[in-house]
């Protein structure tokens, strides 16, 4: 084929669809396609409504193939239920298991979006793949890397769950969105005629019902014929009394307050989860303030491998406001240690850390 | 049909007759495709129906098979069924159904004639004189065989078509249920085909069935030439091809290849995108790709049969057309295989 090609991600939501439309207005060579990565029929008994207006639901592939369709582009589902299930799902219920907090968004970006859809695009002879993130991709001349910047509009900026990506995934992605804020996508959309410019924001874990993790992970283990390892404890204090029982670590997060079902004078949160024995710990709000902590599996993506510790600001959370924090490479080159300047709230094993130079991605790595 | 012969085929008046009589026309014709009586033909929505007609209309122990399409599996899934296993050839072994039998409590056996995966056809009269020696009966889902191969119904007792593959629109089907077959009927509310399919006639589909099968019939059936030299080249030119069942009977149109080590999914998407339109597994209902059950239950593991391609050949196809597909389907197995990924 002569003409580049680029596969555009279309999930049936509007980001996708006005991207998709924006690359066509352009005249480019497109093909879109839907990723199918969890077969929303499993676990019925999550959602006794059916299964609609979530991720991967027959409503958002209709959606998706109705605009490729208005825009006369050829248009694909392709089936990676098999690889989300395990380089996405299992891991997610592994870190809950471990008491850590994991983020799927995250995996899913690296195992699937930017690695299953990129081997498929280039299967399909597409050298590019352009999906609706708002983040924001440039080549810097004088490194010779491909950078990652902060989305123009910060309430949507997605750069805390794009970490991962390496710099063959962003030589071949293209994120139109970047520059544009939400409702000038939203008024774009309606512009060039996308049929589905008013539906709503999708918000959780695409594959967990109404964000309720805890039982997703129960009705998993239950298809799947395992019993869970242990799944009750003892809910305790810092001091190790024992204050209430739980129904498994799994069910809680460390700053959670909501559902400790205890009654106590000051609000209680959860400091700690500790698998091996079961125990929750929870403790004051004072508890829960760190100022160090160690970053593991450490993608560099703006700058070289550190060499020398920097100042930057880093995000734990994705609403979480960058902190200022000193960045210190250790012996192991995946490994960083980073000193923040004043205590943060609540940091979660398991969730990201993005270590920014302002707008800058300089590359990010899991909280240990 | 649609524009002038718009009457109901149950009306006394004249336009009702008109159709009354283009629709036993088309019956008389499907028949004689299908080697049985007109009267012996009930006219349905399509294979499915006709499946689900025969399956749930007889009661008793089921024995069905592995390879069999869903909408056999599907309905035996709701009754007592036992599913014979099928080896690698894609062949049923009449002896497996008539150990699955259950003298004096097996009322049916639902075989497919031609496996719509494969192509391998089935040893019907072999199944048939199995059956009927256990005093069951013999229903046999024809969907890939009409129009491909010679048909006589009168084998079995029941006996699927669909008319979309033999060239008519969606839509419509038929279900040939022998003289003296008592059979429950799936909906109530009319007396049309003899009480089996109540509801008014999709006139227009069954004409078109009809003259389909009067066109197969005056045209003959289609020969192999052309799947072989599609097969030849592809294996010519793909060192890593190889073609499934190939050393059982098959139909003259159907080719399953597996392309080792890559996948059939891109392998689909590359040739639809120059045109070719060819299949992998079978489709979900989002439009994604399964892996077909058939090459599973037939011993192949699920990563091999992504690894397939399935590609049908209808009467308008020509050398050059196949020549092309050849080439690009070398091209396209070559680039995938190059790009082989990783985490395979």
């Amino acid at each position: 084929m002569s003409e580049t090609l680029t596969a555009v991600a279309m999930s049936g939501g509007v980001d996708s669809s006005t991207v998709a439309a924006m690359l066509h207005r352009e005249g480019k060579n497109i093909v879109g396609m839907t990723m199918q990565l969890w077969n929303q029929r499993r676990l019925p008994e999550l959602v006794p409504d059916g299964p609609t207006g979530r991720c991967c639901s027959l409503d958002d592939v209709y959606d998706a193939r109705y605009v490729a369709e208005k825009l006369g582009i050829p248009y694909y589902v392709v089936n990676f239920e098999k690889r989300f299930e395990q380089q996405v799902v299992k891991p997610f219920i592994d870190e809950y298991l471990a008491g850590r907090t994991p983020i799927p968004c995250t995996l899913c970006n690296n195992h699937i979006k930017f690695d299953q859809f990129l081997e498929m695009a280039a299967g399909v002879h597409a050298d590019y793949v352009a999906t609706g993130h708002y983040a924001q991709i440039d080549y810097h001349e004088p490194t010779g890397r491909y950078r990652m910047k902060r989305a123009a509009d910060s309430a949507k900026d997605q750069t805390y769950f794009l970490f991962g990506l390496t710099q063959q995934q962003l030589s071949r992605t293209l994120f139109p969105l970047g520059g544009m804020t939400k409702p000038q996508v939203r008024e774009l959309a309606r512009e060039l005629n996308v049929p589905i410019y008013s539906k709503p924001d999708s918000q959780e874990i695409c594959f967990v019902p109404n964000g309720d993790y805890a039982a997703f992970i129960d009705s998993y283990f239950k298809e799947q014929g395992i019993a869970p390892p242990r799944a009750t404890g003892n809910i305790v204090s810092e001091d190790g009394e024992v204050l209430g029982d739980h129904a498994g670590v799994h069910h809680y997060t460390i700053g959670q307050r909501k559902g400790l079902g205890i009654a106590a004078k000051e609000p209680l949160y959860v400091i700690a989860t500790e698998p091996a024995t079961q125990r929750v710990i929870v403790g004051g709000g004072d508890a829960l303030l760190r100022t160090n902590m160690a970053v593991k599996d450490v993608n560099w993506i703006s700058i070289a491998p550190l060499t020398a510790p920097v100042r930057a600001t880093v995000r734990i959370r994705n609403k979480h406001l960058p902190a200022p924090a000193t960045v210190t490479p250790t012996s192991d080159p995946a490994r960083v240690d980073v000193r923040f300047d004043e205590p943060q709230r609540a940091i979660t094993p398991g969730q990201g850390a993005v270590i920014y130079d302002g707008d800058i991605v300089l590359g990010g790595g899991w909280i240990d | 049909m649609l524009t002038e012969q718009f009457g109901n085929a149950s009306s006394i008046h004249h336009f009702g007759q008109t159709a009354k009589q283009k629709l036993e026309s088309a019956r008389r014709n499907l028949a004689a495709l299908l080697q049985c009586h007109p009267t012996e033909i009930v006219w349905t929505s399509g294979g499915t129906e006709s499946n689900n007609l025969a399956l749930f209309g007889v009661d008793g122990h089921v024995v069905t098979t592995a390879i069999e399409h869903p909408a056999v599996l599907e309905p035996c899934s709701r009754l007592n069924a036992t599913v014979v296993r099928v080896g690698p050839s894609c062949v049923v072994d009449p002896d497996d159904v008539r150990k699955a039998i259950r003298p004096g409590e097996t009322a049916l056996v639902s075989v497919m004639h031609v496996n719509n995966e494969t192509g391998v056809i089935q040893p019907l009269d072999e199944i048939a004189k199995v059956v009927h020696e256990a005093g069951a009966l013999l229903h046999v889902d024809g969907v890939q065989a009409a129009g491909k191969i010679a048909v006589d119904a009168t084998v079995a007792d029941l006996y699927s078509v669909s008319g979309h593959k033999l060239c008519a629109p969606k839509g419509i089907g038929a279900l040939y249920v022998r003289k003296g077959v008592q059979l429950r009927p799936r909906t109530y509310g009319g007396h049309q085909e003899r009480d089996r399919r109540p509801g008014t006639e999709n006139v227009a589909g069954a004409v078109a069935l009809g003259r389909a099968a009067q066109l197969i019939f005056e045209q003959g059936l289609p020969s192999p030439e052309l799947r072989d030299r599609l097969e030849r080249g592809i294996l010519q030119r793909v060192p890593f091809a190889s073609v499934n069942c190939a050393g059982s009977p098959r139909v003259p149109n159907t080719s399953n290849i597996r392309f080792d080590g890559i996948e059939g999914e891109p392998l689909v998407i590359a040739l639809d995108l120059k045109g070719f339109a060819v299949s992998s597994g079978a489709a979900c209902s989002s439009g994604a790709v399964e892996p077909s059950h058939v090459l599973t239950a037939i011993g192949m593991s699920r990563e091999d049969a992504r690894s397939c391609l399935r590609i049908s050949l209808g009467r308008g196809n020509t050398e050059a057309q196949v020549d092309a597909l050849i080439e690009a389907t070398a091209q396209a197995a070559h680039h995938l295989h190059r790009l082989v990924p990783t985490h395979v």
